[in-house]
């Protein structure tokens, strides 16, 4: 392959001249525990070719039989995505030919999707609300997965042969197609990344989907044109595949209306293809036009009867849908009265079920927040892992808590029993125990170290008794060395002033 | 006017990875034709308000429920395999799928 370095305009000088639009297939692999036709199981991870039967490979005779979970799960898809369910609906053949694909057509819904004519209200960075229209939600399913081998670098091209593992053929999925989107403007990549966010929020809060990007289970297609402002028609509009990552989708939208503002900008022609996008280099390079290869010579499958939805069934699955992400957002925010700045550093930190169920626990929110934000954030980033990823519990937040309300610990030394508990040394106070951490509150064990210190500093026992009361903390040294830092501060002074007959 | 080109021919077979000499073009432009033609006479007895059949059964919603079944070992799989690496499936490099 040639290499070719695009031409680029500065992504503002081309925002000045030309109106980007948009439109996004969103692939989601469903999280039933089979395939869309076939009792296999629908597992990531597994040695290849071991969770497949002779209709996820294709085998002359076999018949598929509809999973009626992954069904299920597309409509509850289309209701939180606001769109019409069809009371009947079909599947098709889509023909092609690729070894992805052991049948020689992927079983998909043509012109009879099972949900259609939604939208999805997406709020961005700044709070403001964009609207994007939902053409249609369809099922299909998904193709094996091929291993390019040999050649340069691992892509196709230059491969000398290609291994497949069909045991993802024939996982569900459901693939979401937005209007053409218009009006975004600078915004375009922003957007981009925000309606994916929002879908892999959507699909994950139903429970329909792991919604892992990073394994593929959210996959986005980002189609982009480019019009001169003022224009009425639309330009030629390039499809980059397979942005698999939320940064991705943002990047790989700026990058294409870069590349077609200095496409246009020569006079030259936007080639209606797909781009592939190279997360190493941020670009896109050009895949293959569309061309007769694209005439997929759709079909009614013969091999499976309609789906008809009742209007009982569908409301008895809209009554399964949890409350929207968004108004879910909107309402802990309030309820925790969090500032904008408090609440959104909480949801980027992904931290917001974690604060949830702290405050179930027994927590306030403003504790809730301070340990999730502060020390736990603290302790994830020197351990360069994700918050979450370090296991604390709710529950240990709401003992912490306890001990120190209880005056048990201070601050100082349940930050200190946070560390061990994250090294797996028990729960807060099994660890308080075993290392002898509480505060010494124990008046004649505080009281034996304050007279030893006392007889040690005559002269400060003489200016605290000539009024200088601030001369206690003179003291404090030698008793907290003796309590090994467990002393209560405030419990000293008490004592001592108690002992010298001093009205505090 | 034929209702089939040998165009239209040569493009199916294009589409369906079906190599074709001349001789077999024209041939089947004629067959083809014949056939299409006699499908056609369908759409004289469908109207509009006539819905279209997919399925000779009139059948809806033939589920499974989502339960795991039995599946095939790798070594099953790959039986009839040409050529395999480890459990996978060995197939020559195709420019341009994904």
């Amino acid at each position: 392959m040639a290499a070719h370095i695009d031409d680029l305009v500065d992504f503002d000088v081309a925002l000045e001249k030309y109106d980007p639009v948009l439109g996004f297939e969103v692939h989601v692999e469903l999280s039933t525990k089979t395939k869309m036709f076939s009792s296999a199981p629908n597992v990531f991870g597994d040695t290849p070719n071991t969770n497949v039967t002779p209709v996820c490979l294709g085998l002359p005779g076999v018949l598929p039989v509809v999973n009626k979970t992954a069904v299920e799960y597309a409509i509850l898809i289309g209701l939180a995505l606001n769109c019409k369910i069809a009371e009947r609906c079909g599947f098709a053949r889509k023909n092609y030919f690729y070894p992805d694909t052991p049948k020689n057509f992927q079983t998909s819904q043509y012109d009879d999707p099972i949900a259609y004519d939604g939208w999805l209200d997406i709020e961005l960075e700044d709070g403001e609300v964009f609207r994007v229209e939902i053409e249609r939600a369809h099922m299909e399913e998904d193709a094996g997965k091929l291993t390019h081998m040999g050649g340069a670098t691992g892509r196709i091209q230059g491969a000398d042969y290609s291994l497949v593992d069909y045991n993802r053929s024939g996982v569900p999925l459901v693939e979401i197609v937005t209007r053409t989107i218009e009006g975004a403007g600078k915004r375009a990549p922003e957007l981009a990344k925000a309606y994916v966010a929002a879908i892999r929020e959507i699909v994950k809060n139903l429970g329909v989907s792991d919604a892992k990007m990073e394994r593929g289970n959210v996959r986005c297609d980002a189609n982009v044109s480019l019009m001169l402002k003022g224009a009425d028609k639309f330009g030629t509009r390039t499809e980059t595949k397979n942005v698999n990552s939320l940064r991705a989708v943002e990047h790989a939208v700026r990058f294409e209306i870069e590349r077609h503002a200095a496409v246009l900008n020569s006079g030259a022609p936007i080639v209606q293809e797909t781009r592939h996008w190279h997360e190493d280099t941020r670009t896109t390079t050009s895949g293959r036009p569309k061309s007769d290869a694209d005439d997929y010579r759709y079909f009614p499958e013969p091999d499976l009867v309609p789906v008809v939805t009742t209007a009982e069934w569908v409301e008895e699955l809209r009554s399964r849908l949890p409350e929207p992400p968004a108004d879910r957002r909107k309402r802990l925010k309030a309820d925790w009265g969090y500032s904008d700045a408090e609440f959104r550093d909480v949801v980027n930190a992904g931290v917001t079920e974690a604060i949830e169920e702290t405050i179930a626990a027994g927590t306030t929110a403003a504790v809730a927040r301070k340990w999730w934000m502060g020390e736990i954030a603290r302790l994830a980033k020197n351990a360069d892992v994700e918050i979450l990823d370090l296991g604390v519990e709710p529950a240990t937040i709401v003992e912490l808590n306890s001990l120190i309300s209880s005056k048990k610990i201070n601050d100082k030394i349940a930050r200190q029993v946070l560390e061990f508990v994250v090294a797996g040394e028990g729960t807060p106070t099994e660890i308080v125990a075993a290392r002898s951490l509480a505060v010494v509150n124990d008046d004649s064990a505080l009281g034996a170290a304050i007279d030893a210190a006392m007889e040690a500093m005559p002269d400060v026992v003489a200016k605290v008794k000539g009024g200088k009361l601030q001369a206690i903390g003179a003291l404090m040294g030698p008793v907290m060395k003796a309590t090994r830092g467990q002393a209560d501060a405030g419990r000293v002074r008490e004592l001592v002033l108690q002992k010298l007959g001093i009205e505090g | 006017m034929s209702a089939i080109s040998r165009e239209d021919v040569a493009h199916l077979a294009q589409l369906a990875h079906i190599e074709m000499s001349d001789a077999e073009l024209d041939k089947m432009t004629g067959e083809l034709g014949v056939i299409v033609e006699s499908i056609a006479s369908v759409s004289e007895a469908a109207s509009a308000d006539v819905p279209a059949t997919t399925h000779p059964i009139a059948l809806s919603n033939v589920f499974r429920e989502d339960v795991v079944g039995e599946t095939l070992t790798a070594e099953e799989a790959l039986m009839n395999a040409p050529d395999s690496v480890d459990t996978r499936f060995r197939v020559p490099a195709i420019l341009d799928g994904e």
